[in-house]
């Protein structure tokens, strides 16, 4: 009784669809059958759960009927997974499909084996797999080299064994061009997820057959067949030569990302070619360029991107296209900003007026942050072309006299920039000063009081002007009250009559009444260095330095990651300029690669910029220990209060410190890696604190983006940056790197 | 590559999720929705969380997304999605969530290359032995295979014949050949008893005018579609008044016959009053052989039967435009904006423009409108914050005008009006605003029968702005 009871209620109830259905399918009548089995299909699609079926469905798979075969073989596929011991009792009809006459059934089989993902299913998956390879029919065979992908992912072992990937290699010299194109895919992406089985072999033999199937294949295999040319690497020149002439038509094509693969293989077999056949290249790639600005957002996007990638390396590939990117009012916004920094990278003294006034009519737009940027790319051209820095800070003054707020803020940011580049435009400082009470940002009011400090015995009354900030000094930011700090001082050494009793008062107020160490340490040092009676100028010595001029405003990326970016045009990486292990990185953050790519980045910075090689000199020319003592407190100083880091000069990284390399090689360190000044006279830790701290601080290393101006401003504008830009794309890297750096900040404590 | 495809509408319900590998998970449609569908700050086509990316673009009213994990091609994933759209809208005529919703069999389907039920909305007649077709799959294993819709279509049709053909072997494999051959747009079967060919050069015209009237930015992109009921094999050239062509026939020689056919003299000065045209840059069809206009600017193919887009081109030089619009506008006070448009053809008086539309902006806290134009009709649009300005019929050298007064509600916030541009759409047959004209179509088949063709010419609107 209680054995029927049970079974009664695993049994299948005696009515109602699955009831129906079943009955359907092992019906004696044939027609009866397939229109169940569609019927159970259509149920599939809608989301029901007809797995109990599976038996009976499967029943149904050895048929003649091609229809009924397909519609098995979909069912199959959707619920293999919940019934994989089920699944081997299909595997005679599979594998006697594969053999058939008809070769979309044979393709049918092998495709639907392919994505079977049940364990078993692979031990009968190498003979007919190893059958269809060799199929007479194109179609079976392209169908199988994809296949073998599949089969590699599920079990690599396998594949390997069976010698899949050897009869891959051979099937690039197929006559089809759609078999020589997916046998490709299949190998690059063995190589790519096992690189130890050197899966993609490049011979002259098969470069050959590559570039003959290019021009007959569907578009997508001219996108794999492309990438993978772009990866190999030339013999000779004459093999350069040749891979970029026959890729060079397919700047032609219609689908942009065939034209992106061949810009990317023509730029990277291009340095090897003679410079007047290469000079040829460029100019014919300019014009395809240009069109896919016209495309869809999104795949403008990519191709701006990339645009953005390819002017680093040559700047003047499309020197004579400023207009096309000028922004559409409906742009989206991320198109947006990526057109005005391509503007500002192609922008020269021909075309600065056409662009000044195009700026202009974007900083009087309503999206704040575009606005912004767009007063952002006015400085950037002002410091770039040295013959229209009056024409932008005439533009400037225009805008601050809009008296909107936001437009003010960011005009007085870049303004102080320009000043750092041209001294010769201090006649504007009251027009600036006039502001004062609107700027409520704490990096537009740290630079306002930076212009004030520096230009203090100019101003009349920065004695009140600085008074004003002292008087609030507690309720600012810390990066302005490190400003305050530093105008006080410098208004004291320039006019001590004036400021005596201010400076007492800002000291007083930073070291006694202030929580924030950085704001605090400062003050002291300042304290100290003033009450140093027995050499008078040493103090002006080190807060009035000579500042090293800025040299460019506009982003750049170091040239190493340049370089290994531009070989990964068009994907991803090329998208968030970061190298792929940032992203793609095992693990949560792949944090190792991260860290090792920080660091690398950092030696190579470290190496390409002459101030930290000088500071090094200083260092070896003082004593090698102090040096290593200075790069730890270095280090430490720059876990700074907001988790970014104002860079330092690191002279040679050594193994010891690793933990502390992660952080000062933390990749915020890109945006602004400013480098402690070097004072000239001495080679004391205590002069390189006061580099990295003061305002006379940092310069600007030819490499290096972020804004002039002390470290602590330098510091703020990148983080105005990432406020801003919030999940914006056009600053991904900048945000997700401060995640990544707080991170291991945290990791570390 | 490809780890997914799925589709949301705007509530972030997922329509499709279909998935290509095992990495691709289900609760991936969640992250979406919460990351990026009910998340305002989001402004990038792409986001990647840990290890996965999310491409997507928005059609109508559904969301598109590609789910990749490895460092993909970033422009072949947009460059897929939009095809999927393109595939989408020649299937349902408008591919929106409606006919998501109501075709989603098929749109699984169509991702797999699977058997495609007819009658998606109506088993009953599905189940008849027709109901189900086959044909190559669009993307397998993530990798796109094959996604001309010409290429698709040959093997559904409404009838159901193709069904039979599918079972019997020696026909599956001619469409097996088909789908992998080197003309794989092409059927070698064709036969027609009239044969012709009909070409349309479409041109978008865009400009960008600054506020006191100087051009900022004008340029062409055009696009040559042409419908192809041609039998056998036929190999077409296809000659244009493109510049470079020109030249290069004039560098060879005067006496070299110039494969024209049109009837023109060699001489200059007959070319000049002809006028060529520079293209900036040009974009094939597959189907044309791009070694060859590369060597010789040669515009050669073999074209798919039926309609297909054969080039796409770009031109920035002696832009015509075909309208002129001064526009004076003036505020008065902060309660009052005056407007005057005025509007001119610049064409043939004996061409005429059709379904001209004047927008023109107002000032967000626009309370009330008052119109008064010498053509057509202005009607206020507040959920737009325009003025409407539409005028069916606008023929060549004319000239019309709207005045126009835009009464504002006072707010308590003054905020200034950021003026965003006036623009303009329109279209205009057998005018093309970069000058091209079709020289001759020739076609060479081995019957050597003779064909008729057709040409027009179209030119509309791109984003046609004018800041005022």
């Amino acid at each position: 009784m209680a054995m029927n009871k049970i079974r009664g209620a695993f049994a299948v109830p005696r009515k109602g669809e699955t009831f129906e259905l079943r009955a359907g399918l092992v019906s004696q009548y044939a027609y009866e059958r397939k229109e169940s089995i569609q019927k159970t299909i259509m149920a599939m699609t809608l989301g029901k759960d007809v797995s109990a079926l599976f038996p009976d469905v499967l029943k149904n798979i050895a048929t003649a009927d091609l229809e009924q075969k397909k519609l098995v073989y979909l069912y199959l596929m959707n619920y293999a997974k919940s019934h994989p011991d089920l699944c081997i009792l299909a595997v005679n009809t599979f594998v006697q499909d594969s053999e058939d006459p008809n070769p979309l059934i044979r393709a049918l089989a092998i495709r639907t084996m392919g994505c079977i993902r049940v364990e078993k299913m692979v031990d009968y998956m190498e003979e007919p797999l190893r059958k269809t390879l060799r199929d007479e029919s194109p179609y079976v065979r392209k169908t199988a080299a994809i296949c073998v992908a599949k089969l590699f992912d599920l079990n690599p072992a396998l594949a390997l064994e069976n010698g899949f990937l050897e009869m891959l290699q051979e099937m690039i010299g197929d006559p089809n061009p759609m078999v020589v194109a997916n046998s490709v895919t299949a190998l690059s992406e063995i190589h790519h997820t096992a690189p130890e089985t050197q899966a993609l072999q490049i011979t002259n033999n098969t470069l050959r057959k590559m570039l003959m199937a290019l021009n007959e294949c569907t578009e997508w295999g001219r996108v794999t067949i492309l990438s993978t040319l772009a990866d190999y690497k030339t013999a000779d020149v004459k093999e350069s030569e040749h891979i970029c002439e026959r890729v060079a038509p397919q700047f032609q094509h219609v689908n942009s990302s065939v034209v992106l693969a061949a810009v990317k293989a023509v730029f990277l077999h291009m340095k090897n070619v003679n410079p007047e056949l290469a000079k040829n290249y460029l100019k014919k790639m300019a014009p395809p360029l240009v069109t896919l600005v016209s495309s869809a957002p999104e795949v403008q996007y990519v191709a701006l991107r990339n645009i953005d990638l390819l002017l680093q390396k040559q700047p003047d590939i499309l020197q004579k296209e400023l207009r096309v990117f000028f922004c559409k009012y409906n742009d989206p916004p991320y198109v947006k900003f990526q057109k005005l920094e391509i503007m500002v990278r192609i922008a020269n003294d021909r075309n600065v007026d056409q662009l000044l006034a195009e700026l202009k009519e974007y900083a009087l737009e309503v999206d704040m942050d575009f606005v912004r940027r767009a007063v952002r790319a006015i400085g950037q051209v002002a410091i770039k072309i040295e013959s229209a820095s009056e024409r932008c800070v005439n533009t400037l003054l225009d805008l601050i006299n809009t008296k909107v707020n936001y437009v003010v803020q960011e005009a007085i940011v870049v303004i102080k920039d320009i000043f750092r580049k041209y001294p010769g435009y201090e006649g504007i400082i009251p027009t600036l000063c006039q502001c004062i009470d609107e700027l409520d940002e704490p990096n537009a009011r740290a630079a306002l009081i930076w212009i004030v400090g520096e230009y203090a015995e100019k101003i009349s009354n920065a004695g009140d002007i600085l008074g004003g900030f002292v008087d609030g000094f507690n309720e600012e930011f810390s990066s302005t009250q490190l400003q305050i700090l530093t105008a006080v001082v410098k208004l004291f050494l320039k006019r001590p009559e004036k400021a005596q009793g201010l400076v007492q008062r800002v000291l007083q107020a930073a070291t006694a009444e202030n929580d924030n160490p950085d704001v605090r340490d400062r003050a002291y040092i300042y304290w100290r260095l003033l009450s140093n009676t027995s050499d008078s100028n040493a103090t002006k010595n080190i807060v009035l330095s000579e500042k090293p001029p800025i040299v460019t405003t506009i982003h750049s990326l170091p040239p190493a990651l340049l370089d290994q970016l531009l070989t990964e045009l068009s994907t991803l990486s090329s998208v968030y300029h970061k190298p792929p292990e940032q992203f793609v990185g095992a693990g949560r953050f792949g944090a190792d690669a991260v860290q090792r790519a920080a660091i690398e980045e950092q030696i190579q910075n470290a190496r390409e910029n002459p101030l930290a090689a000088a500071a090094a000199a200083a260092a070896v020319s003082g004593s090698s220990a102090p040096a290593q003592a200075q790069n730890n407190v270095e280090n430490l100083l720059d876990i700074d209060f907001d988790g970014g880091a104002p860079a330092s000069a690191r002279n040679e990284p050594s193994s010891g410190m690793s933990g502390l390399e992660g952080l000062g090689g933390t990749p915020v360190r890109v945006e602004s890696p400013a480098v402690g000044a070097p004072a000239p006279q001495s080679s004391n830790n205590l002069d390189d604190l006061l580099g990295v701290f003061g305002d006379s601080g940092p310069s600007q290393p030819s490499s290096s983006g972020g804004n002039g101006g002390g470290a602590s401003v330098d510091l703020m504008n990148g983080f105005s940056g990432l406020d801003l830009s919030g999940n914006t794309p056009a600053a991904p890297s900048e945000n997700n790197q401060t995640k990544k750096s707080n991170e291991d900040i945290l990791s570390l404590f | 590559m490809l780890s997914g495809i799925l589709i949301f509408n705007q509530k972030g319900e997922n329509l499709i999720f279909r998935a290509f590998r095992s990495d691709c998970r289900p609760r991936l449609a969640d992250i979406f929705r919460i990351q990026v569908i009910s998340n305002p700050q989001v402004r990038s086509p792409i986001l990647t969380l840990g290890s996965t990316t999310f491409s997507h673009v928005k059609h109508e009213n559904i969301y598109l997304v590609a789910v990749t994990k490895s460092n993909a091609n970033a422009a072949l994933v947009f460059e897929f999605l939009y095809r999927l759209v393109m595939l989408g809208k020649s299937y349902f005529g408008k591919f929106d969530e409606e006919a998501v919703k109501n075709n989603f069999v098929l749109i699984y389907e169509l991702l797999d290359g699977k058997p495609i039920p007819l009658y998606p909305n109506n088993p009953a007649k599905a189940t008849s032995n027709n109901g189900f077709f086959h044909f190559p799959e669009i993307l397998d294993f993530g990798y796109p295979q094959n996604t001309d819709p010409d290429t698709l279509k040959m093997y559904i049709t409404t009838e159901g014949v193709k069904s039979a053909i599918a079972n019997n072997p020696t026909d599956s494999s001619r469409i097996t050949q088909q789908a992998t051959g080197a003309l794989s747009w092409r059927r070698s079967d064709i036969k027609y008893r009239k044969n012709e060919a009909f070409v349309d050069v479409i041109e978008d015209v865009n400009l960008l005018m600054s506020a006191t009237g100087t051009v900022l930015r004008a340029d062409v992109n055009g696009q040559i579609v042409m419908r192809a009921y041609l039998s056998g094999t036929p190999e077409c050239k296809f000659g244009l008044n493109d510049r470079l062509l020109l030249d290069s026939g004039e560098s060879s020689g005067p006496s070299s016959s110039r494969g024209g056919g049109n009837g023109l003299g060699t001489s200059k000065a007959t070319r000049a009053a002809a006028g060529s045209v520079t293209l900036e840059d040009c974009q094939f069809h597959q189907c044309v052989k791009l070694g060859r206009f590369d060597a010789d600017r040669i515009i050669s193919f073999v074209p798919p039967d039926g309609e297909f887009e054969l080039m796409r081109y770009r031109a920035t030089e002696n832009v015509n435009l075909p309208f002129k619009v001064h526009p004076i506008v003036r505020e008065i006070g902060t309660t009052k904006v005056e407007y005057s448009v005025a509007i001119k053809a610049n064409y043939s008086s004996k061409l005429f423009a059709t379904n001209v539309v004047i927008r023109i902006p107002t000032p967000l806290n626009t309370a009330k409108t008052t119109e008064r134009t010498s053509q057509g009709r202005a009607k206020y649009e507040p959920e737009q914050n325009n003025i409407v300005w539409k005028i069916a019929r606008f023929s060549g050298q004319s000239e019309f005008v709207l005045n126009a007064e835009a009464t504002l509600t006072s707010m308590t916030h003054q905020k200034a009006w950021s003026r965003p541009p006036l623009s303009l759409s329109f279209s205009l047959l057998m005018f093309t605003s970069s000058g091209l004209l079709v020289r001759y179509l020739k076609v060479f088949e081995k019957n050597n029968y003779s064909s008729v063709k057709w040409v027009r010419y179209m030119t509309r609107a791109g984003s046609y702005e004018i800041r005022f």
